[in-house]
């Protein structure tokens, strides 16, 4: 034990890149989870893996393009699919699930297929597999990215503070908040935005295919044992920090790739919590 | 003093109309009652008093700040966590603009209205643990704190057990004596015509009645109605 704990303490004082995962992985983490609530309230949990899917198939582009800063395609492409789907909730020709499956699958084909059409390395299903499951790209982040990351975190903690009372206000009874005046649509666009912002920023830690674990599971397992809105959300903050923390050690010891082990993390706690409700609760399973 | 004037409105949307012909006026401490069949336009008179809608023509005045809205209950809320006391304050949401924070005096208004409505015991517990009445009274609280004017209430009673649904109405009644005016829709045409003073009777795109409660007995659609909706439950 003391072994592994040289170990870890040797690579985060050695090298920079075990530091810099660390902070933007538990950036994202917490940023992911603040949001994580009023997506599954709002019953927009998939919206987290249908955006993933178009960032996917924007950094496809992007990566045949051999645009050198991705982020100037992902980012944008990710935000106004985002907010078109988070308006289909509205004037509904299709309905929102609907929207997000044929997106979300639309955008990973075209995506692949530009890969493998204009492949840009030799290794088109490494190239492909470290999009879709995030495997080292966390290892190898450089200042410019960790600088961005913290930018785009503080961003997102700050509209995040400064609209509480209204996010709150609109996720749990949107038609009351209109009515006393709150501009619910201006707020589902910022939720919206903010949403898309996460994703960007969640890919490089887990990948395109498990960014919706990140933003579900911290919430879900708030959402069991806690009872007022403040108190899951600062749960799921906890939860979610201190999973990624776990995470991004335990993959750095045992050599396992850094998203699934974070994932892995969660699903522990989900169920950890699940069994203190069943126990605790009683009546909600 | 005259708070709300709907003067020959029109509603509807691209497609059709919805209701028209629409005349009434609610004056204060007024307890109207909006009856119709569903389908018949109830809704989008709803959204259209809030000004959440424009009507299509004629005119809707609100001569009032702000209505207190308590809205039918969506699904969302079936499993929400939130304290009953953060649901109340969010009624005083409207008119803070960016600030960021509920002032001193907006959490004091809702502790009172908590106490007025007699849930303050309930403050710290989650609101999807609380019986159908309990939280009707909640979302009543909530909407008290926006305003003390003018409430609209969009069928409240749905879904509540007998007990509860009587609790509540005498609850609204309550509110109507203490000046709160009352817009209540319903479908229920026993109890408005018990509780209410006057009564808006919309049919199948037009308005069949508005007056008051005792106009409303003499009429002939009030009392083709009231025959229908079974006289005999309320005299039970």
């Amino acid at each position: 034990m003391m072994s592994s704990l040289e170990k870890l303490v040797d690579y985060f004082v050695n090298y920079s890149f075990v530091r810099y995962a660390f902070v933007v992985g538990l950036l994202i983490a917490l940023c992911s989870s603040l949001l994580g609530v009023t997506l599954v309230l709002k019953r927009f949990s998939f919206i987290g893996d249908g955006l993933s899917h178009v960032a996917f198939g924007a950094m496809a582009v992007a990566a045949v393009t051999g645009l050198t800063n991705r982020m100037a395609i992902v980012l944008p492409v990710t935000l106004l699919a985002a907010i078109l789907l988070l308006r289909t909730g509205q004037n509904t020709k299709i309905k929102g699930d609907a929207a997000v499956a044929m997106i979300s699958v639309g955008a990973l084909a075209i995506g692949y297929m530009l890969m493998n059409v204009f492949p840009a390395s030799s290794n088109i299903s490494g190239d492909v597999c470290s999009t879709l499951f995030g495997s080292t790209s966390i290892l190898t982040l450089r200042p410019l990215d960790v600088t961005l990351c913290v930018i785009m975190a503080v961003v997102v903690l700050a509209i995040f503070l400064l609209f509480y009372h209204k996010i709150f206000a609109v996720t749990f009874d949107e038609s009351f908040a209109q009515a006393s005046g709150i501009q619910a649509n201006l707020y589902n666009f910022i939720i919206a935005v903010v949403t898309a912002m996460i994703i960007v920023l969640a890919m490089n830690l887990v990948g395109s295919l498990l960014i919706s674990a990140l933003i579900i599971f911290p919430a879900l397992s708030a959402m069991r044992v806690f009872k007022s809105f403040k108190s899951v959300i600062i749960c799921s903050a906890v939860i979610s920090v201190v999973c990624a923390a776990a995470g991004i050690i335990l993959s750095i010891l045992f050599s396992t790739p850094v998203g699934s082990t974070i994932v892995t993390a969660d699903i522990v706690v989900f169920f950890g919590f699940w069994a203190v409700s069943a126990i605790t609760g009683g009546k909600r399973a | 003093m005259i708070q709300i004037t709907c003067k020959d409105a029109v509603l509807g949307y691209e497609d059709g109309i919805v209701a028209e012909g629409l005349n009434f006026i609610v004056e204060e401490g007024d307890y109207l009652c909006i009856l119709g069949e569903n389908g018949s336009g109830k809704s989008t008179l709803v959204k259209a008093l809030l000004g959440l809608k424009s009507q299509k023509s004629g005119e809707i005045t609100r001569h009032t700040k702000g209505i207190g809205y308590l809205p039918q209950q969506t699904i969302v809320q079936r499993d929400f966590p939130a304290s009953v006391r953060e649901i109340v304050r969010s009624g005083c949401l409207s008119g803070s603009g960016l600030r960021p924070f509920y002032t001193k005096e907006e959490k004091q208004r809702a502790d009172e209205t908590m106490q007025q409505l007699g849930i303050d015991h309930l403050a710290k517990r989650c609101y999807r643990d609380l019986s159908g009445g309990q939280q009707q009274r909640v979302l009543l609280a909530r909407a008290l704190c926006a305003t003390k004017h003018l409430l609209l209430l969009d069928e409240p009673v749905t879904g509540l057990d007998p007990k509860a649904q009587l609790d509540l109405y005498e609850m609204i009644a309550r509110l109507n004596k203490e000046g709160v005016t009352i817009i209540m829709v319903s479908h229920d045409v026993n109890a408005a015509v018990r509780y209410a003073s006057h009564i808006l009777h919309i049919g199948s795109r037009k308005q069949l009645f508005f007056g008051t409660v005792d106009e409303y007995r003499n009429s002939r659609v009030g009392q083709s109605f009231l025959a229908a909706g079974g006289l005999d439950d309320e005299q039970s």
